[in-house]
């Protein structure tokens, strides 16, 4: 078989200093530039080590759930009345999202080099979730830094990283939310970097992260095409999932890029709607810039100072986007759209009544734009959604809107 | 020869150290930091670090990340901080002023337009803290253009290899991070920094400066017996912002400022005698 151009396209990136095109690279102080070479060479031993991928691939079915299946929600379809639309169900595995797939590698990453200790960042609290479920099991300390707002609006899930034995820190530096809580991680990394290994949950980050949480995502996609061939004897025609940092999106579309004829479609947080500025849409309103150690689409003013952000769901709450992604976007691989909050809300209510799924806020943002989206195709033609996260975290969010005293 | 080159020969002549100080543009007001910079010479500073206020600055520890919070909140922006260095030239020719700050305000108003503002404006060095060697090229090139230094960090992490990649595109002077940490982290191990910098001199002629631990006259004093110049930074902001907090005017902030840096003033030239 000969490998074509765009097959050759996608699995060159990033290149060796970590670039998507003009995208991603190391932008971090010189004290992180060690740390992050040596997790490049650890990471590149064990990506083709045999007994560590055997060791990924035991836990990734024995402890994670694996695989999810791929579920027709024949009801939400039928009520479209036209493609039909298949749900990637992430929300089945251990902790209720997908951020499980990366926590699990990456905390065998820490294993093999020896760290005792792991510190994430977390927005709607899923990767802080993940991270300190992992730590639990391999016996490691663990501490996650949490925005104060983001503490407030998810107190559930702060509750259980504490029942895990997590540390969580409230951080109420900047806008108090997800992007502060990774510059907090930053500065404990750089302190404590001898000890510590630093769980990066999204695609982003200085390199190698946004490739090393790619790779480790993509079992999604990859089990997701295989399973689209056997239950319906092709590839779907298009793909949809959100996109905060975009680490469910990218495991989602990654395996199926050089499938010229599958649609794909990034769904970000259009919060009030992009006109209000009150977003946090980067790919679809903003500029290149660098934060948190890469190049990438921000929202950003004119003296390139980091805008806050806003959406309902605390996962997407977060001003920049993965690498990969804005790359993806200006070689128009994959198109970025926005679901703005009451859409969402809308998608919540909708798929929780028509299929007994209940889904998070931030996975609400892909269904909300798939319905639009089936709507404008034919019966004949499918639709994998990402179903990333269960909403049981965000129950009190939704009554809060609602009106409604739990 | 540069103003920053001439600045460590002429210390070198007189067999002193250079003292370094940090303050954060705007904080905590605008019309405070010209001034502020005149006070800090006749207090004994040989070369200024102006801080360029960022919403993310990543290696900053809280009480100088309070100092960019108190400075965005002013408006201050990069433009303005290159007007207030413009505005500081008129009275002042030689003192070498040095921007530290992080990329996206640079990157954002575009490096060749940047270099060619900093240097209308009459300064002299810029260090970016997320911007390590890997990733200098497109802004050294600009840089370079116009005869601004580009200042790098050396860390306590950073192996021996690296020393001499850092060293061949450095100029001005070497930065070494004292500690592994956040600025006005913990307490420096003055054993280790004298190791790391006979290391580095290994590799480089260039004068080193050592800056991220350093709080008073006794750390400022064994830093000193070591290095070429010594960096003041989270002592200074914090001794302005507690001015202000105990109910202080902006005159008492830059006296109190001018107090602290005339004590390590002392305390370095204490080490050279």
């Amino acid at each position: 078989m000969t490998i074509n151009a765009s097959e050759e396209l996608y699995v060159a990136v990033p290149d060796e200093q970590g670039r998507f095109g003009p995208y991603g690279g190391k932008f971090v102080s010189e004290t992180l530039m060690a740390a992050l070479a040596e997790l490049e060479v650890v990471y590149r031993n064990m990506s083709t080590d045999k007994q560590f991928q055997q060791e990924l691939d035991h836990d990734l079915q024995h402890y994670v759930g694996r695989p999810s299946p791929l579920y027709e929600a024949r009801r939400w379809s039928d009520s479209i009345g036209g493609a039909r639309i298949y749900l990637k169900r992430e929300d089945l595995n251990h902790t209720g999202a997908h951020k499980v797939n990366n926590t699990v590698g990456q905390a065998l990453l820490a294993k093999h080099m020896g760290k005792k200790r792991v510190i994430a960042e977390t927005g709607a609290g899923q990767h802080g979730v993940a991270t300190a479920t992992i730590a639990a099991r391999l016996g490691l300390d663990c501490v996650v830094f949490m925005g104060e707002t983001d503490i407030q609006r998810q107190a559930l899930n702060v509750y259980r990283m504490k029942l895990l034995g997590a540390e969580v820190v409230s951080v109420t530096s900047g806008s108090r939310t997800l992007k502060d809580a990774m510059n907090e991680a930053m500065r404990d990394w750089v302190t404590n970097v001898d000890n510590t290994f630093y769980i990066i949950g999204t695609v982003a980050g200085p390199h190698p992260y946004p490739m090393l949480v790619r790779d480790f995502q993509c079992v999604i996609g990859r089990e997701a095409r295989a399973q689209s061939l056997a239950q319906t004897g092709r590839l779907p025609d298009a793909l949809v999932a959100c996109v905060g940092g975009g680490s469910n999106a990218i495991g989602l579309f990654h395996p199926f890029l050089q499938d010229e004829t599958v649609a794909m479609y990034g769904v970000e947080a259009g919060g009030h709607g992009i006109s209000t500025n009150q977003h946090a849409a980067p790919l679809t309103a903003g500029t290149p810039g660098v934060l948190h150690g890469n190049r990438t689409y921000l929202m950003q003013d004119s003296d390139g100072q980091i805008m806050d952000t806003h959406s309902i769901s605390a996962g997407l709450d977060y001003p920049g986007v993965g690498p990969e992604h804005s790359w993806l976007k200006d070689i128009g691989r994959v198109n970025y759209v926005v679901a703005n909050d009451d859409e969402a809300l809308r998608a919540f209510h909708k798929l929780t009544k028509i299929e007994g799924i209940m889904p998070a806020l931030e996975t609400s943002h892909a269904l909300a734009y798939a319905e639009t989206l089936a709507a404008s195709m034919t019966p004949e033609q499918t639709i994998i959604v990402n179903l990333s996260g269960r909403g049981d975290k965000d129950i009190l969010t939704v009554a809060e809107i609602d009106g409604i005293v739990v | 020869m540069s103003r920053i080159a001439g600045r460590f020969q002429q210390l070198a002549a007189q067999g002193r150290t250079a003292l370094i100080p940090y303050i954060v543009a705007g904080d905590p007001s605008q019309d405070i930091t010209v001034p502020l910079m005149h006070r800090m010479v006749e207090s004994g500073a040989d070369i200024i670090e102006i801080g360029v206020p960022f919403s993310d600055p990543m290696s900053e520890g809280p009480v100088i990340q309070q100092g960019h919070e108190r400075a965005l909140a002013n408006g201050m922006c990069l433009s303005r901080v290159l007007e207030l260095v413009q505005e500081f030239r008129k009275s002042d020719d030689t003192t070498p002023l040095l921007l530290m700050g992080y990329a996206n305000p640079v990157m954002h108003m575009g490096y060749a337009a940047f270099a060619d503002a900093a240097s209308a404006a009459g300064l002299d060095a810029l260090l970016t803290v997320d911007i390590p060697p890997e990733e200098v090229d497109d802004i050294n090139a600009q840089l370079q253009r116009v005869g601004i230094d580009n200042i790098f960090l050396v860390a306590p992490t950073t192996p021996e290899e690296r020393i001499t990649r850092i060293a061949a595109g450095a100029s001005g002077f070497i930065y070494y991070v004292s500690l592994k940490g956040v600025t006005g982290a913990g307490h420096l191990d003055s054993d280790e920094v004298a190791q790391r910098l006979a290391a580095i001199r290994r590799h480089s002629t260039l004068p080193l400066a050592v800056g991220f631990g350093i709080k008073d006259a006794d750390s400022a004093r064994t830093v000193a017996a070591v290095a070429d110049g010594v960096v003041v930074g989270s002592a200074l902001v914090n001794a302005m912002a507690q001015t202000l907090a105990d109910g202080g005017n902006s005159g008492q902030a830059i006296e109190a400022v001018a107090a602290l840096l005339g004590e390590i003033r002392k305390g370095i030239d204490n080490a050279a005698s």
